[in-house]
């Protein structure tokens, strides 16, 4: 089962690579680009073939490994 | 004294403490593998050095964090064992949860190796008790993620309880509340970004560092 997280900075917590990102877009002229946060996206394959499962065990691995969840938050997306 | 020193893929700090550690102690530390699930028996301290464990891959220190030896290191130290993380060590010591917060990226986003100067906030720990009171040193940082980040709550939680161990007179790096280096609650285990083992005898340019080391060859000794 192919699960895709996404692990990504909390609300508040500053982000000065994505406020690099965001000056570079606008020094290419993109305008109107209010705001970039960057984060993580970690492609799962997974032996599990119940989508809950997969799901529950996706958040265990993000709650002992793959987020630390001081300043990042997490979300799981089971794909197939 | 009895001291070790834990030594990952990546670690490039762990001889330079093994100096410090052997000059300050009168005695070689042992050097332990990540893999070993086990501790040498009788340790007084631990010393986790700095480097660049299993490359930094995921976030700094995660994946050290969870290697079998970090299972011990947490035993020892929730037993009232002394431990010691500098630079990459203070992150893998955030990342097991023996000391709050974390360490992001530096704020201007650049890799910063220079020295800086250091208050001494608090003598009251076995890693400062040489010092005086906002002692002024200079002490060498070379780190990329040194920012210090905690919720307001931890910030105010730590100086309430005097865990800051170290300041920057002239913050680096973003850390929140000019932080370099902090203790756990029962003040055994100290992170910090700065380096010490770096500044430990005049041949390497000054002896800045070697309070730290003064302060635990005293106060673990007397323990």
């Amino acid at each position: 089962m192919k699960v895709n997280v996404f692990v990504t900075l909390k609300s508040g917590v500053l982000d000065p690579q994505g406020q690099a990102v965001q000056h570079a877009l606008g020094a290419l002229g993109f305008d109107g680009v209010n705001g970039v946060r960057q984060g993580k996206l970690i492609e799962l394959d997974l032996d599990e073939t119940n989508a809950e499962a997969a799901r529950k065990s996706a958040e265990d691995m993000c709650d002992r490994l793959l987020a630390n969840t001081v300043i990042e938050q997490y979300s799981v997306e089971v794909l197939s | 004294m009895k001291s070790a020193v834990i030594v990952f893929p990546g670690s490039n700090c762990d001889r330079d403490l093994a100096v410090a550690f052997s000059s300050a102690f009168g005695r070689q530390p042992e050097m332990v593998w990540h893999k070993d699930v086990a501790l040498p028996r009788g340790l007084d301290l631990i010393g986790i050095p700095g480097g660049f464990s299993f490359g930094d891959y995921l976030r700094c220190g995660a994946i050290a964090a969870r290697s079998p030896i970090c299972r011990a290191v947490v035993d020892f130290a929730n037993r009232g064992g002394h431990v010691l993380g500098i630079c990459n060590g203070f992150q893998i010591l955030t990342e097991t949860g023996l000391l709050p917060g974390t360490l992001m990226r530096n704020s201007a986003l650049k890799f910063i190796c220079k020295d800086v100067e250091l208050r001494a906030e608090t003598t009251a720990s076995p890693f400062t008790n040489a010092f005086d009171i906002k002692q002024i040193i200079r002490i060498p940082v070379a780190h990329h993620d040194g920012n210090f980040a905690a919720d307001d709550a931890t910030i105010k939680h730590l100086n309430a309880q005097d865990r800051v161990a170290f300041t920057y007179t002239d913050n680096p790096n973003g850390s929140a509340a000019d932080i370099a280096g902090i203790l756990s609650e029962n003040r055994r285990v100290l992170g910090m970004m700065p380096h010490p083992e770096r500044l430990n005898d005049a041949a390497l340019g000054g002896v800045d560092g070697v309070g730290l080391f003064k302060s635990l060859a005293q106060s673990v000794i007397t323990a």
